[in-house]
C-alpha cells in the first residue's frame, strides 16, 4: 500500500513537474474550443446548441495528449522493468499510473470544461453537471487510454498509434456524457445517459489494468 | 530470503533467434558468478530471465530458501535487485528524489539510504538534476538502491563499466561485504569482477 502511495506521489510529481504535460492539455483544450466556433460560424444560437457536445468532444481529444507519456518514458529509461519487479502487482501499478494521469490532467480539464461550454454559449446552469460528467468521463478516458498506451509501447510514432487504438473506446463516454448534458439542457430525463457514463468509466477502471499489465509485460519481455 | 538460485536446462530465444540452450547454473549463498560471452550471446537476456522479465523457451529457474523452493513471484519481488543498462532514473528529477523513490519502492529504510549515500559518496550529488550527472555518477546513484534496500540476489549488467578506479574499488568492497553476508551476485561482465567469482560462459554451446 505504501509502495503504491509513493508511486502515486512520484507520478504526480513527474506530471506536474518540469516538462509535465497537464497545462499543455488545458491550453490545447482552450485552443480547440476557440477554433471550433471559427469553423462553425459565429451565430450564438447555433453555437449554444452545439456547446456541450463540442466541449465534450474537445475534452476527449485533449485527454489523448498526455497518454503517450503514461508508459513510454518509463519504458525507455528502464523504470518500467523495476516497477514490474516491485512487490505490488503490475495491474495495480498500471491502475495507479492511470489514476495519477486522471488527477494530473483529467481534473484540470474537467474544471475547464464548464468554462468552455459557457464561453460557447451554454447556459451557466449546466456547469455543475458538466463538471461531474467531465470528471467521470475523464476516468474512462484515462483508463481506456492506458490500454492504448500499453499496447503502443515500443512502437515508432506511438502517439499516433495510441490515438487510433483509443478513439473508438472514447466514443461511449462522449455519447453518454454529452448526451446527458444535452438532455438536461432540454429538460429531458438525463439520468440514464449519466448512469451509462458512470458504468462505462467504472468498468474501464476495474478491467483495463489487466489489459495494461499484459501489454506492459509483452513490451518489456 | 533466497539462499540458492538454480537454473536448470535453460533455453532462451529472442524472437526467432535462439540465444543458448541447456544452460545449467547453481549459485549458492556467498557466491559470485561472472557471466562472460561475446556481444549478443545472451548475458543480459539471462539476467532478465532470472528477474522474470523474459519467459524462457524451455527449462526452469528456481529460487530456494532454507525451507525449500520459494514462490518465484515472491522471491523476485522481495529478494533480488536488477541493475541493467537502463537505470530507470528520470533525468528531470534530482538525484535525491530518485534515490529516495527507488529505495522506498524496493522497501529500503531511511538508515539504508543514509548508509548508501555514505558508501557511494553521493552526498554532493543529491541536489543535482539526474541529467547533470556523468555516466559514472549516474551509475553510482543506481547502485545506491542495492545498498539502501538489502536483498540477497544482485543481478548486475556491466556494473563497473562507467565507474572510475576509486569507485570500482569502493563498489568492489561493497560486493565483497554483500557476499560475506550470504548474498549472491550474478554479473554480466567483460572485465573481471573485483571479487573472486566463478566464470560462466554464456552462448558457448
Amino acid at each position: 500500500m505504501t509502495a503504491l502511495l509513493i508511486l502515486l506521489r512520484r507520478e504526480l510529481a513527474l506530471a506536474w513537474g518540469r516538462g509535465g504535460g497537464a497545462l499543455y492539455a488545458c491550453a490545447f483544450y482552450a485552443g480547440m474550443a476557440t477554433l471550433l466556433p471559427l469553423a462553425a460560424g459565429s451565430e450564438p444560437q447555433r453555437l449554444a446548441v452545439l456547446a456541450p457536445g463540442v466541449a465534450f468532444a474537445a475534452l476527449a481529444l485533449s485527454s489523448l495528449l498526455s497518454l503517450e507519456r503514461l508508459f513510454e518514458r518509463d519504458f525507455e529509461d528502464g523504470a518500467l522493468d523495476l516497477l514490474t519487479l516491485g512487490s505490488p502487482p503490475l495491474e495495480l501499478v498500471c491502475a495507479v499510473k492511470c489514476l495519477a494521469q486522471w488527477i494530473a490532467s483529467g481534473l484540470p480539464l474537467a474544471l475547464l470544461a464548464p468554462l468552455i461550454a459557457i464561453a460557447l454559449g451554454a447556459p451557466p446552469a449546466l456547469a455543475p453537471l458538466i463538471v461531474v460528467t467531465a470528471l467521470l468521463g475523464g476516468v474512462g478516458f484515462s483508463f481506456t487510454g492506458g490500454i492504448g498506451a500499453a499496447l503502443a509501447l515500443g512502437a515508432r510514432r506511438g502517439g499516433l498509434l495510441i490515438a487510433v487504438i483509443v478513439l473508438p473506446l472514447f466514443a461511449p463516454p462522449v455519447i453518454f456524457g454529452a448526451g446527458a448534458v444535452q438532455a438536461f439542457a432540454a429538460g429531458l430525463p438525463w439520468t440514464p445517459g449519466f448512469i451509462f457514463l458512470a458504468a462505462y468509466s467504472l468498468a474501464a477502471a476495474a478491467l483495463s489494468p489487466f489489459a495494461m499489465a499484459a501489454g506492459v509485460r509483452n513490451a518489456i519481455s | 530470503m533466497i539462499e540458492r538460485l538454480v537454473i536448470d536446462d535453460l533455453t532462451l530465444a529472442r524472437g526467432e533467434r535462439r540465444l543458448f540452450a541447456g544452460l545449467n547454473l547453481t549459485v549458492q549463498a556467498g557466491e559470485a558468478v561472472a557471466l562472460v560471452g561475446a556481444n549478443g550471446a545472451g548475458k543480459t537476456s539471462l539476467l532478465r530471465a532470472v528477474a522474470g522479465l523474459i519467459r524462457p523457451e524451455a527449462g526452469e529457474i528456481r529460487f530456494e530458501g532454507d525451507g525449500g523452493d520459494l514462490d518465484p513471484e515472491e522471491a523476485r519481488a522481495g529478494g533480488l535487485h536488477l541493475l541493467g543498462h537502463h537505470d530507470g532514473l528520470k533525468s528531470n528529477r534530482t538525484a535525491g528524489e530518485e534515490l529516495r523513490f527507488w529505495a522506498a519502492w524496493t522497501c529500503g529504510s531511511a538508515e539504508g539510504i543514509a548508509c548508501a549515500i555514505d558508501a557511494l559518496t553521493l552526498a554532493p550529488l543529491l541536489d543535482l538534476d539526474v541529467r547533470k550527472l556523468s555516466a559514472g555518477q549516474r551509475r553510482r546513484l543506481a547502485l545506491a538502491r542495492l545498498i539502501a534496500a538489502p536483498r540477497s540476489l544482485w543481478l548486475l549488467d556491466e556494473p563497473m563499466a562507467p565507474l572510475d578506479a576509486a569507485n570500482r574499488a569502493r563498489f568492489g568492497a561493497l560486493m565483497a561485504e554483500h557476499l560475506a553476508g550470504g548474498g549472491m551476485i550474478v554479473a554480466a561482465v567483460h572485465d573481471p569482477l573485483p571479487v573472486s567469482a566463478r566464470t560462466v560462459e554464456v552462448g558457448a554451446a
